[in-house]
């Protein structure tokens, strides 16, 4: 790490911050360079917030022009479209962020950052995506692994009181706080491709299934386990499951072909990966979940993912981009997810209409929850920038209506379930 | 959709926000952006240059104008066509009167002062409007709900008061860097440029009587034609030196403790003063607060910590400086953080005397937020408070009573949540604030003054602004400006009295009543006479019960995040103004749950823990509360779940 002294300007400004992650911390960040592509509401929440903390350089994208209801939830630039007549997004962003802080350098890149190369990456710590389709999260999640540097990676996702950020710091290695002094602390995260395979929010063939049957039912094809009769063994399928098991146990499990012991008589819910996804698949880990969280963030993460299939699945079909669909589109949509939940013999029960309806409606940005995210997402950035606390692990999850602010650790391969 | 349907209920309302800071910045920002069309807004502070990384509506150019006023443009540019009200004034003063307060639909507080915080709580009370009350420090936060009959009210928790230390802590055996802070800053600094006619306790020691004070009350005299440097190091050796030799001679004192060690100047620093760099006529001439030891003596990292020649160079530097540059304000010297040269002599006044008690030396960046209290801070935590204000708000407005959450921002996630809401307390019934609960007070009435009950009880404690207090129909003491002359004098001489030679004697068994009419607010005291109180662990002299404090433990100095430890001192007044944002209590992870009362977790679905569930919730039992206070008001940190020893932590399904 470089010694160089902040300067005296720096010390004065920073004072509140430095007493909070230290002197070091506040160099490290004054040395990164941070991008972002696709701005909203959230995203010029979170852009206000590593701005103000003092990164060395934020780079923003996003050539769409700006018009007067193009983010509902901004605060950079007023509503006079003279202001901003014949420029893009990111270039009114950027004027009024150099403002906020004259030891920041914001820039613009334009362009479409799926299409650049990889070697593009390069100059950034961190990247921050916002506003496109899966697909393109993934390609830019890929190319960003596969850089020679360690590039922290994050999605952010906001509609209506629903709010998420997805984390990859890759392998990540920090000073962990400890009552008695520091240990290294290691933690291995999944790409949004393994993710993807894993079948969360996967599409066509790596679709996850998930259903919630009682046990009962998956016993009349499950030969009963003689040594432990309260315990029931799944038969062999070609598929995997990962299980959850209600009552009075709550577990995620792992199965591979060798099949998993459960209690009897427990409500059983089961994820269905095809025979066709990926390695990594197999060898995931769940770790125990307290049951009132999972289930709010399942119920949650459920709907969120299968819905966004279907709706990603509409607006790929209609050439439309991420976040253009709006409620004149449900009847399309709606039918849509029929045939999709047909096609895959999935109970369309899982994917409500009322809550299709609820995010199709709301794609108006609600001003707290960008607040809330893109703080959240904010403290994170500085977190894996600085190495000063403990990194979420890897998504996070916050919801108006319940208000909590949840985090799970999903698809990790490496980490040792938590014994119950 | 939920969004738009707030849209009706948002437009209409009437909110006023207390507090143009770190949090109402954030909060302004907010509220203007959901669609809040009238929103009045008091702050009496003006912008400093370290608001400038959090409170992103000021810019280097506004530092000096009031918070509200710049604020307010600021919302307006992105938002012209909503109403913003401001106000540059102090949210006690008798404007914001009950009438005021009432025409507000939900008042939202982002204030930094626990003072504060209480009046407002009160004018809420009395007014009937709901408040949104919040908080934060560094990666912490708060937000609760307090509506009258539905909900606790702010006070309805006891609060943190100040720390105090025993007075022969800080004069003769300190153990911790925090108490040789409070020296040097609250009796050296204090007796050196302050008030001549203050009162001071620098030459007291628990051995010696007021025979030797005479001749030490010279010692910090300047004699004719003295050298300032001659001058300053002889303070230097009388209190770092002569006044240790002394406390040496009391044995008794030091049979558990290490002996300090005596420091004469001349033993550090054998040679006049010289500089590395520029010298004093370096020195930016015209504004004397740019005045600095550490620039003449060519210092220039305040994150180093200096060696004790360093310490005793800047001691004598700034000593010097003081004289030469500043010598018009000594006698009315205040310590402020904000005052380079008066940091630098505190940062090595408290280093010289930590190193004589061989307590760890500290950098000025250190000492800087102890002696000044400084409050750690950051955007984004204030940013999702603010958010999470805003949603508050709304259901208030939409009066989704059973919505109603408090919701913890915390640093590390308890139950995998970072941002966890709980169920609002109901109110506690033997509040004295919210409900008519009389207080019991325990006091030598024959020899507590009724000045000592006013400052120490009625403002510091009760929080009262305009007290009056009356025992039967006798008034004892009332403050205002439509007073007669005689009543003030009156007054007055009631406050030199003890308790039970007052007018109307007051005696064990007596009640008191305490009112405040601007807050609305009257509480009952029961008096029970004592004679004798613990000098050390009862520094009033008085107790008062009926409202539990909560203890107060040091937490442990956490260096390497340069935590501090807030401290204020006897010597403290109960308001320094000082511009420190935000925040106050946080239980990380579970709630304290006072007898009787029930704070929930907001999930509630079927009642059974399951065996991960239930080691989850080890876990979180096992996480300390964290109480924590800001400003004025102390920072605690329970660092080992000591504090609950005798309180119970319950989660309900």
């Amino acid at each position: 790490m470089e010694n160089e002294e902040l300067t005296e300007q720096e010390t004065a400004l920073y004072d509140r911050q430095i007493r909070v992650w230290g002197v070091d911390a506040q160099r490290r960040l004054s040395k990164s360079h941070i991008l972002v592509s696709g701005v909203s509401g959230t995203i010029i929440e979170f852009c206000k917030n590593i701005v103000l903390a003092g990164v060395g350089s934020l780079t923003l994208m996003d050539d769409r022009m700006v018009t007067v209801d193009a983010i509902s939830a901004n605060f950079l630039f007023p509503p006079d479209e003279d202001m901003f007549r014949g420029k893009s997004l990111a270039e009114v962003c950027c004027d009024a962020l150099k403002d906020f802080n004259p030891m920041v350098h914001v820039s613009v890149q334009k362009g479409d950052l799926s299409s650049f190369d990889g070697d593009f990456y390069d100059k950034f710590s961190a990247v921050v995506v916002n506003c496109c389709s899966l697909p393109t999260k993934r390609l830019i999640n890929e190319k960003c692994r596969k850089r020679p540097k360690r590039i922290a990676f994050y999605t952010l996702d906001c509609r209506d009181s629903c709010g998420e950020i997805f984390i990859d710091l890759q392998n990540y290695i920090y000073e962990q706080k400890k009552l008695d002094g520091t240990v290294e602390c290691q933690l291995q995260y999944p790409s949004f491709e393994t993710l993807v395979e894993l079948g969360k929010l996967g599409v066509n063939s790596n679709l996850a299934l998930s259903c919630s049957i009682p046990l009962d039912l998956v016993c009349e094809s499950v030969t009963e386990s003689t040594k432990e009769p309260d315990l029931v063994t799944l038969p062999v399928h070609p598929a995997r499951y990962v299980l959850i098991f209600e009552e009075s146990k709550w577990i995620f499990g792992c199965v591979n072909f060798d099949g998993v012991s459960a209690p009897r008589r427990s409500t059983l819910r089961v994820f269905l990966y095809s025979p066709f996804s990926c390695q990594e698949a197999v060898a995931v880990h769940w770790s125990t979940l307290p049951r009132k969280v999972s289930k709010v963030y399942f119920g949650m993460r459920d709907c969120m993912s299968l819905i966004r299939v279907v709706i990603e699945k509409f607006e790929e079909a209609e050439g439309r981009k991420a976040g253009e669909t709006s409620i004149a589109d449900l009847p399309s949509i709606l039918k849509l997810k029929k045939e999709l939940c047909q096609a895959e013999s999935f109970n369309e029960y899982h994917i409500p209409d009322s809550l299709l309806q609820r995010l199709l409606m709301g794609t108006m940005e609600h001003p707290p929850v960008c607040a809330i995210i893109g703080g959240i997402l904010g403290q994170e950035v500085i977190k894996a920038i600085s190495g000063k606390g403990d990194p979420l692990k890897n998504f996070f999850f916050f919801d108006a209506m319940d208000g909590k602010g949840i985090i799970e650790d999903i698809g990790s391969t490496n980490t040792e379930p938590e014994q119950p | 959709m939920e969004f738009e349907q707030q849209l009706e209920v948002i437009k209409s309302a009437k909110v006023l926000m207390v507090g143009a800071g770190g949090i109402g910045c954030e909060l302004l920002k907010t509220l203007a952006l959901s669609g809040f069309q009238d929103i009045h807004i008091i702050d009496m502070d003006t912008i400093e240059v370290s608001n400038l990384n959090r409170q992103f509506l000021f810019r280097q150019s506004h530092v000096g104008q009031s918070k509200a006023k710049v604020a307010r443009d600021a919302v307006l540019r992105f938002r012209p066509n909503i109403n913003i009200t401001p106000y540059h004034a102090n949210v006690k003063g008798p404007e914001f009167n009950i009438d005021f307060f009432k025409q507000f639909n939900v008042v939202l507080n982002g204030l930094d002062n626990l003072d504060a915080r209480r009046h407002v709580n009160r004018l809420c009370l009395a007014a009937g409007v709901p408040l949104v009350e919040s908080g934060t420090t560094g990666f912490l936060g708060q937000v609760t709900v307090h509506v009258k009959g539905k909900t606790e009210c702010y006070e309805c928790q006891p609060k943190p008061t100040p720390k105090s230390y025993p007075v022969c802590t800080i004069t003769s055996t300190p153990s911790k860097f925090v108490h040789c802070i409070v020296w040097a800053k609250d009796l050296l600094f204090a007796k050196l440029f302050g008030d001549k006619n203050q009162g001071n306790d620098l030459n007291t020691r628990s051995s010696d009587g007021a025979s030797s004070s005479d001749n030490a009350e010279d010692a910090f005299e300047r004699r004719a034609g003295e050298d300032s440097e001659h001058y300053g190091r002889r303070i230097y050796d009388h209190v770092f030196g002569y006044n240790i030799e002394m406390a040496l001679g009391n044995e008794e004192a030091w049979k558990n403790r290490d002996r300090p060690k005596p420091i004469y100047s001349g033993d550090v620093l054998p040679e006049k003063l010289s500089y590395q760099n520029g010298n004093v006529e370096d020195c930016p001439n015209g504004d004397p607060s740019s005045v600095s030891a550490m620039a003449s003596l060519g210092l220039k990292n305040p994150q180093d910590i200096w060696s004790l020649r360093e310490n005793t160079r800047v001691f004598l530097e700034a000593f010097k400086l003081f004289f030469g540059k500043r010598e018009k304000e000594i006698g009315n010297l205040i310590f402020d953080k904000d005052d380079q040269l008066a940091v630098e002599l505190v940062t090595a006044a408290a280093n010289i005397r930590a190193a004589s008690f061989g307590i760890p030396l500290h950098s000025l960046f250190e000492a800087k937020g102890i002696a000044g209290n400084i409050v750690h801070a950051v955007a984004t935590t204030n940013a999702i408070i603010a958010g999470l204000i805003v949603i508050e708000a709304i259901k208030v407005l939409r009066g989704e009573t059973n919505k109603y959450r408090m919701t913890y921002c915390l640093e590390h996630p308890a139950r995998k949540m970072l941002l966890m809401p709980v169920e609002p307390f109901e109110p506690n019934k033997s509040c004295y604030v919210c409900s008519e609960t009389p207080l019991s007070l325990e006091v030598n009435t024959r020899r507590s003054k009724l000045r000592d009950f006013v400052d120490k009880i009625v403002k510091s404690k009760l929080g009262m602004n305009l007290p009056i207090i009356m025992h039967g129909s006798t008034l004892l003491y009332e403050v205002g400006d439509d007073l007669e002359e005689d009543e003030v004098a009156n007054y007055t001489a009631n406050l030199e009295k003890v308790l039970a030679e007052l007018p109307s004697p007051v005696t064990s068994g007596s009640v008191l009543k305490v009112e405040d009419l601007q807050q609305e607010f009257t509480c009952n005291i029961n008096v029970k006479h004592r004679e004798n109180f613990d000098k050390e662990k009862e520094p009033d002299g008085m107790l008062l019960s009926g409202w539990t404090e909560i203890p107060t433990p040091e937490k442990e100095n956490d260096s390497s995040l340069g935590k501090e430890e807030i401290v204020s001192t006897p010597y403290q007044t109960a308001s320094l103004g000082t511009e420190n944002d935000d925040l106050e209590i946080i239980p990380a992870g579970v709630d304290i749950v006072p007898g009787g009362t029930k704070r929930k977790l907001s999930d509630i679905s079927n009642a059974t823990t399951s065996s991960s569930a239930g080691v989850l919730d080890v876990t979180v039992n096992s996480q300390k509360p964290e109480v924590i206070d800001d400003d004025n008001d102390v920072v605690v940190m329970i660092d080992g779940g000591n504090l609950n020893a005798n309180k119970k932590k319950k989660m309900l399904e």
